[in-house]
C-alpha cells in the first residue's frame, strides 16, 4: 500500500511539474497566477518528499515484495544502512535526485521575493520543465516502486558490501546536491535570455546559487575520492575513471562560472560568456548522469546497462542542450561591452582561469569519450590511461598556480607595476623553499619542486594581502572566501604533487613474524586471525608498526559477507596530517604467508582538506553583505563594493 | 574594415588557432597513451604488436595459475576456450575477484618469446560483471547486469547473468 502511495505521489509531482512549467514559462503578470507557480513548486517538493519517504519506509519494514528493495536490502542490514540503501541503486538514487531537485526549487522559491516576479516565474518554469523530465524518467524507465508479486522473495539480495559504509550515506546526496544545484544558474540564465536582460544585478543573484552548488559539488567529489581511498583497498584516490570524470567536468565548468560571474557582477562584462558557462555547467551535469546511468562507458561505478534509459537521457540531454543553446544563439547580446582592461588586471586573470578551466574540460571530455568514438568508428576497443591526463594536468596545474599567486594584489582594470613587484619577495622566499625540497627529494624532481614553490608562493601572497587588509579594518566575507578557496587549492595541489610522486608503495609477500621496512618504519606481520562482524566474517591481519619509539597496531581485513559472495578488502590506515600508513591484505599464499599492500602516503590528506577549504570558501563568500536578501519593494540603490 | 571589426576578426582567428592547437595536442597525446584491446586469438595469431603497451583479455585457464615461492610473482594462462591460449606473467597483488575460470583483463606488453608481461591485472568488481570486451568473446551480447559500485548487485530475477566460464571447461 505505502509503495503505491509513493508511486502516486510521484505521479502527482509530475502533474504539478507540468503545470509549473506551463504557467511559469508563460510568465503571467497577475499576482494570483504568479503565486500559483510558487505553490506548484512547493507541491513538487512535497510530493517528491512523500515518494522518497515511502521508499525509505519500504526499506525499513523489509518489504521485499518491492523489487528494488529486494535487490538492494537484506533483513540483516543495520537500520542506518537500510536507509542509505534507498539510494544505493539506480532507481532509488534517481528518486533522491528528484527530491534534491525539488528542494533546490523550493529554496529558490522561498528566496524569490528579492527577484522580479516574472523573472522568478520564468526561472521556476524552466526548473519545473527539467523536473518534469526527471520525474518522467523515473516513472517510465526506472520506477523504484515496482512490485514482485506473487514471486516475493523471502529475503533481499543485500546491499553491495562496498556501499555498507559511512561514505555512501553522505557521498551521493552531496554530489547530487552539487549536480542538481547547477540547474539553478542554468534556469536563471535561460530566464535572463527570455527576458533579454543580463546585467550586474543578475550576476549578483546568480552568484550565491552558483557558489552553493559549486561548494557542494566540491565536497561530493572530495568525499568520493576519500571513500575510494579507504574502501577500495588499492590505496588510490583518483583513477580517471569515466564516472569520476563525469563529476569532474561539471566541476570545471562551474569553477569557470564562479569566476566569470564575478567579472560580470563587478564590471558588467563577460556577459555572454557567463551565460554560456551557466548552460555548459548544467549540461555537463546531465552528461554525467548519462554516462553513469546509461552504461555506455564501463566503469566501476556504472549502474545497469539499459539501452532504454540511455536513450531517454540522451534525448533529454539533446533537448535541454539544444534548446538552451538555440535560445542563447538567438538572444545573447551581440553588443560587446566597451570595457577595457590591461593584462595586469583582475579581468585578465579571471579570463586566464576560464581558459585553463575550459581547456581542462576539453581534455577530460576527450579522454572520456574518445574510447566510445573510436569503437563507433572502427569497432576496435581502446582505453586511455592516466599518462594522457597527466600530460595535460601537470602543466595546466602549474600555470594555474602561477597565475593564482598574483591574484591578491590585482585590481580591476589595471594594476600598478610596483604593486605587482611586491609579490616578488614572496616568490624569492618560495623559491628558497622549493630549492630545499629539490635537494631533499630523492630522486630530485623539478616538477615537484616547481609545484612546491608555486603553492607556497600562492599561500604567501594570499596570506600577506589578507594580513594587510585585516590591518586596515573589516574584510568582506567574499574576500575571505576567495582567500580561503585559493589557499585550499594550493594545499590540495601540493598534496597531489607530493602524494603522487613521493609515496612509497610496496606490494610484498609476508610470512608470519616477518618484517619489512616502510619509509623508516618497521612493519611486522604477526599473523591472521578470524573475527566475526554483525553480517560478515573476516580474516584479520595483525601488523605492528614501529616508528622510532612509538609503535601501534594495524588490522586490515578480508571480509566475507553472509548475504553476498564478494570478498571485500578492508584497508587499515594510520591517518596523519603529514602522512598516512596504509596496509591492506591481498590474497593468502602458501605456508600462512599473505600478499600485503604496504603504502606510505605523505600529504595525502591535504588533497581532501584542500578541497574542503575550497568548498568552505565558496560558502563563506555567499554570506557577504552584498548578497544579503534585498526585498523587491525596498530595493535600495546598490552600493558599490570596492572589495573583490 | 573598421577597427572594431578588425579586432574581432583577429580575436576569432586567434581563438581558432588556439583551439586547433589544443585539438592537435589532444589527438597526439591520446594517440601516444592509447591501449588497444586484443582477444586471445589475436595475441596468438601475432596480430598484437610485440613490445608495445596494450590490453588483452580472456578467461583464466583452470589449473594454470602458478605462484612464485619467494615473491608475488604469478603466471597464468588466458584462453578463449576456442583453442587460443597465451601465458601471462605478473608480479603484484591480484584483484579480489581473480579466480580460475574468471574473465579478466591484463594491461602490459608482449615480450619477444610471446609471454604477456602484465603491469596491471583487472578483474570484475562484482561477481556478475563481465567486461564488455570479454562478453563479445563469449559470443554473448552485453547483458543487463553491469559493473557496479554505487552498485547494482545481482537482481533476484535476472536470468541473464553469466555463470563465470560455465559451459566452456573441456
Amino acid at each position: 500500500m505505502i509503495p503505491e502511495l509513493g508511486n502516486f505521489a510521484l505521479m502527482l509531482a509530475s502533474v504539478l511539474a507540468l503545470g509549473g512549467a506551463c504557467l511559469g514559462l508563460y510568465a503571467p503578470k497577475e499576482p494570483v497566477l504568479q503565486n500559483g507557480v510558487l505553490s506548484m513548486v512547493f507541491g513538487q517538493w512535497a510530493f517528491s518528499l512523500l515518494a522518497f519517504v515511502a521508499l525509505v519506509y519500504a526499506f525499513m519494514v523489509d518489504d521485499f515484495s518491492v523489487s528494488y528493495v529486494a535487490n538492494q536490502s537484506n533483513s540483516l542490514l543495520p537500520w542506518y544502512y537500510k536507509i542509505s540503501a534507498a539510494w544505493g541503486g539506480h532507481e532509488g538514487s534517481f528518486l533522491l535526485w528528484i527530491l534534491i531537485m525539488g528542494t533546490w526549487m523550493l529554496a529558490f522559491a522561498l528566496r524569490s521575493d528579492q527577484y522580479p516576479e516574472r523573472f522568478t516565474a520564468r526561472a521556476l518554469g524552466v526548473l519545473s520543465l527539467l523536473n518534469l523530465g526527471f520525474i518522467c524518467f523515473a516513472l517510465f524507465t526506472s520506477n523504484p516502486f515496482l512490485r514482485l508479486i506473487p514471486l516475493t522473495p523471502a529475503d533481499g539480495a543485500d546491499l553491495n558490501p562496498l556501499l555498507q559504509d559511512f561514505g555512501l550515506i553522505v557521498h551521493p546526496p552531496l554530489l547530487y546536491a552539487g549536480y542538481v544545484g547547477l540547474a539553478i544558474p542554468f534556469a536563471m540564465a535561460v530566464a535572463a535570455l527570455l527576458e533579454g536582460r543580463v546585467d550586474a544585478t543578475w550576476a549578483r543573484w546568480c552568484r550565491t546559487w552558483t557558489n552553493m552548488a559549486w561548494a557542494l559539488l566540491t565536497c561530493g567529489i572530495a568525499l568520493g575520492s576519500w571513500w575510494a581511498y579507504y574502501e577500495l583497498g588499492w590505496g588510490g584516490w583518483w583513477s580517471w575513471d569515466p564516472v569520476e570524470n563525469a563529476s569532474f567536468m561539471p566541476w570545471l565548468a562551474a569553477t569557470a562560472l564562479v569566476h566569470s560571474l564575478s567579472v560580470t557582477e563587478n564590471r558588467g562584462t563577460f556577459k555572454s560568456w557567463t551565460l554560456l558557462l551557466a548552460i555548459t555547467a548544467f549540461s555537463f551535469s546531465l552528461l554525467g548522469a548519462f554516462i553513469v546511468r546509461s552504461g555506455v562507458l564501463t566503469s566501476v561505478h556504472s549502474f545497469a546497462v539499459d539501452p532504454e534509459r540511455g536513450m531517454y537521457i540522451l534525448i533529454f540531454l539533446a533537448v535541454v542542450v539544444g534548446g538552451s543553446l538555440s535560445l542563447y544563439a538567438a538572444r545573447a547580446s551581440q553588443s560587446t561591452a566597451n570595457v577595457s582592461y590591461q593584462v595586469l588586471s583582475r579581468e585578465f586573470f579571471m579570463l586566464m582561469n576560464n581558459v585553463i578551466m575550459v581547456v581542462s574540460l576539453a581534455v577530460v571530455l576527450w579522454g572520456t569519450l574518445a574510447p566510445i568514438g573510436y569503437e563507433a568508428l572502427t569497432g576496435g576497443r581502446i582505453s586511455i590511461g592516466t599518462p594522457f591526463f597527466n600530460a595535460f594536468f601537470v602543466p595546466l596545474g602549474l600555470v594555474l598556480l602561477g597565475t593564482l599567486a598574483l591574484v591578491p594584489v590585482l585590481n580591476w582594470k589595471r594594476t600598478r607595476g610596483q604593486v605587482v613587484a611586491s609579490v616578488s619577495q614572496a616568490f624569492g622566499l618560495a623559491l628558497v623553499l622549493g630549492a630545499v625540497v629539490w635537494f631533499a627529494l630523492d630522486p630530485a624532481s623539478l616538477l615537484v619542486a616547481g609545484a612546491v614553490t608555486l603553492s607556497v608562493w600562492v599561500v604567501l601572497t594570499h596570506a600577506r594581502q589578507l594580513w594587510l587588509r585585516l590591518g586596515k579594518g573589516r574584510v568582506p566575507a567574499a574576500y575571505l572566501g576567495m582567500t580561503l578557496a585559493h589557499l585550499g587549492f594550493a594545499m590540495g595541489t601540493l598534496g597531489i604533487a607530493i602524494t603522487a610522486t613521493q609515496s612509497v608503495e610496496s606490494d610484498v609477500r609476508m610470512s608470519p613474524q616477518s618484517q619489512i621496512e616502510l619509509a623508516g618504519q618497521q612493519v611486522t606481520f604477526t599473523g591472521v586471525i578470524e573475527v566475526l562482524g554483525p553480517n560478515y566474517r573476516a580474516q584479520q591481519g595483525v601488523f605492528i608498526v614501529t616508528d622510532g619509539d612509538t609503535s601501534y597496531e594495524l588490522r586490515p581485513e578480508k571480509r566475507q559477507y553472509f548475504a553476498g559472495g564478494n570478498t571485500m578488502t578492508e584497508a587499515a590506515i594510520s591517518a596523519g596530517f603529514f602522512a598516512d600508513t596504509y596496509l591492506s591484505l591481498g590474497e593468502p599464499l602458501d605456508g600462512g604467508a599473505w600478499a600485503v599492500r604496504a603504502h606510505y602516503k605523505p600529504l595525502v590528506r591535504w588533497i581532501w582538506i584542500g578541497a574542503l577549504l575550497m568548498a568552505a570558501g565558496g560558502i563563506l563568500a555567499v554570506f557577504d553583505k552584498r548578497y544579503a536578501r534585498q526585498r523587491r519593494r525596498q530595493e535600495a540603490p546598490v552600493a558599490k563594493v570596492a572589495a573583490t | 574594415m573598421n577597427p572594431k571589426r578588425k579586432q574581432r576578426l583577429y580575436m576569432a582567428l586567434f581563438l581558432l588557432l588556439v583551439a586547433s592547437g589544443i585539438t592537435a595536442l589532444l589527438i597526439q597525446i591520446s594517440g601516444e597513451n592509447m591501449n588497444m584491446f586484443y582477444p586471445p586469438a589475436d595475441v596468438v595469431a601475432g596480430k598484437a604488436p610485440v613490445g608495445e603497451p596494450l590490453r588483452a583479455g580472456g578467461m583464466v585457464l583452470d589449473g594454470s595459475v602458478q605462484r612464485s615461492e619467494s615473491d608475488l610473482g604469478v603466471s597464468f594462462v588466458l584462453t578463449d576456450h576456442k583453442g587460443a591460449e597465451f601465458m601471462v606473467r605478473y608480479t603484484g597483488i591480484l584483484p579480489d575477484l581473480f579466480r580460475e575460470g574468471q574473465g579478466i583483463l591484463v594491461q602490459g606488453q608482449i615480450s619477444q618469446n610471446g609471454v604477456f608481461e602484465a603491469t596491471e591485472v583487472l578483474a570484475k568488481h562484482d561477481e556478475n560483471y563481465m567486461p564488455p570486451e570479454l562478453m563479445e568473446l563469449q559470443g554473448q551480447q552485453p547483458v543487463k547486469q553491469a559493473p557496479s559500485m554505487p552498485g547494482y548487485p545481482a537482481s533476484a530475477q535476472d536470468q541473464t547473468r553469466l555463470p563465470a566460464g560455465a559451459g566452456y571447461d573441456s
